[in-house]
């Protein structure tokens, strides 16, 4: 199936309008991937009891009734940058012993229109992306429909990328 | 102790864990945070149909999938052995609102009286659930990544893009809750 992709372009494509392009030159056997699996579990563990995937906390943010949210992303934020900093000053290496690279991102429209969009969504669904995810997990069946429907957007949104203003 | 676990957790424990993820990642294999992203993967392994936003070899991705499998198992794990007995807590002007529309069930996550099977075959629950849904999935992709890619991630790393993209997401929440969700809200 795969004819020998340019390595190169295919990272740039997959590098477009993605703010998550990961790029180890190491070539890992696929069980590899388990870490990944076991940190999504204790992610989805934190959505679950911080309540950050309930539908009324979403409600409460945009109406500025609870500091619950704001807490939450602020002190998520402030961890993280404190985390990319240190990284960046002591030069931190993966546990692999590669250097860690981040892929900074360059502004297109998209970002404001296609933000706008997705913030109406958030509100009616109470649920971005990862929490959609975690609330099939609580049992939550009928939201597999808005997961379909996230997965068709995003399918809409490549058809139709050349001709949106970006 | 499980007792304890049991409670909703505060933000101030919450936040930092969230956080922590972004450098747990890059360190256990160079990972950017992210999880919008998984939405295009999913588009590109199952049906990329020859548009060339989903022609990438998407199995060098295939870690977020796992990622996100995960965060299901989490949810399932959660509610099943740390699950809240309690009803969700909200500001009693939320509830005072939403008792008008009919939400009175505050025993998940999720409001049982407009969000379940039944309500998908009406209007309203067609808009919020189908309508919505399709809204993240076309505005994240659109917006190049979601809260955790930009919100998160984005202004961990300082990003500027990723500033003016979580305003607005804002924007676009405080819009939809204040002036419109009342409308699909009362149907």
């Amino acid at each position: 199936m795969q004819q020998n992709i340019n390595t190169e372009k295919d990272l740039q494509l997959r590098e477009l309008d993605a703010m998550c392009v990961n790029e180890s030159r190491l070539e890992h056997k696929w069980y590899h991937n388990f870490k990944y699996l076991v940190i999504g579990i204790l992610f989805g563990i934190v959505f679950v009891k911080s309540e950050v995937i309930s539908w009324f906390r979403i409600q409460e943010m945009f109406r500025l009734q609870s500091f619950h949210m704001y807490g939450i992303i602020g002190s998520a934020v402030i961890t993280g940058m404190i985390s990319i900093f240190l990284i960046k000053k002591f030069n931190i290496k993966t546990i692999y012993g590669e250097p860690i690279k981040i892929a900074p991102k360059t502004f297109n429209k998209g970002q404001i229109y296609g933000s706008l969009i997705f913030g109406l969504g958030w509100a009616m669904t109470g649920a971005c992306p990862g929490p959609l995810f975690a609330q099939i997990g609580t049992g939550a069946t009928v939201v597999a429909v808005t997961l379909l429907s996230a997965i068709a957007g995003t399918w809409v949104y490549g058809l139709r990328r050349e001709k949106l203003p970006h | 102790m499980l007792e304890f676990l049991k409670q909703p957790w505060a933000w101030y424990v919450a936040g930092p864990l969230v956080g922590l993820t972004v450098p747990l990642l890059l360190i256990v294999g160079n990972k950017s945070f992210g999880i919008s992203s998984s939405l295009r993967h999913i588009c590109a392994s199952c049906m990329p149909a020859n548009i060339p936003f989903f022609k990438y070899d998407w199995k060098k991705e295939v870690w977020n999938l796992f990622f996100v499998f995960g965060i299901f198992l989490g949810g399932a794990i959660a509610i099943s052995l740390l699950s809240n007995p309690n009803p969700i807590e909200v500001n009693p002007k939320l509830a005072t609102e939403l008792a008008g529309y009919g939400i009175t069930d505050y025993s998940n996550l999720i409001p049982e009286d407009i969000i379940n099977w039944q309500s998908l075959f009406t209007l309203k629950g067609l808009i919020l659930m189908v309508g919505g849904g399709f809204l993240v999935g076309f505005g994240t992709r659109y917006a190049g990544g979601c809260t955790s890619g930009h919100a998160i991630m984005g202004l961990s790393n300082l990003q500027l893009p990723s500033l003016i993209a979580t305003i607005c997401f804002l924007i676009g929440g405080f819009i939809m809750a204040n002036l419109i969700l009342p409308t699909i809200l009362s149907m």
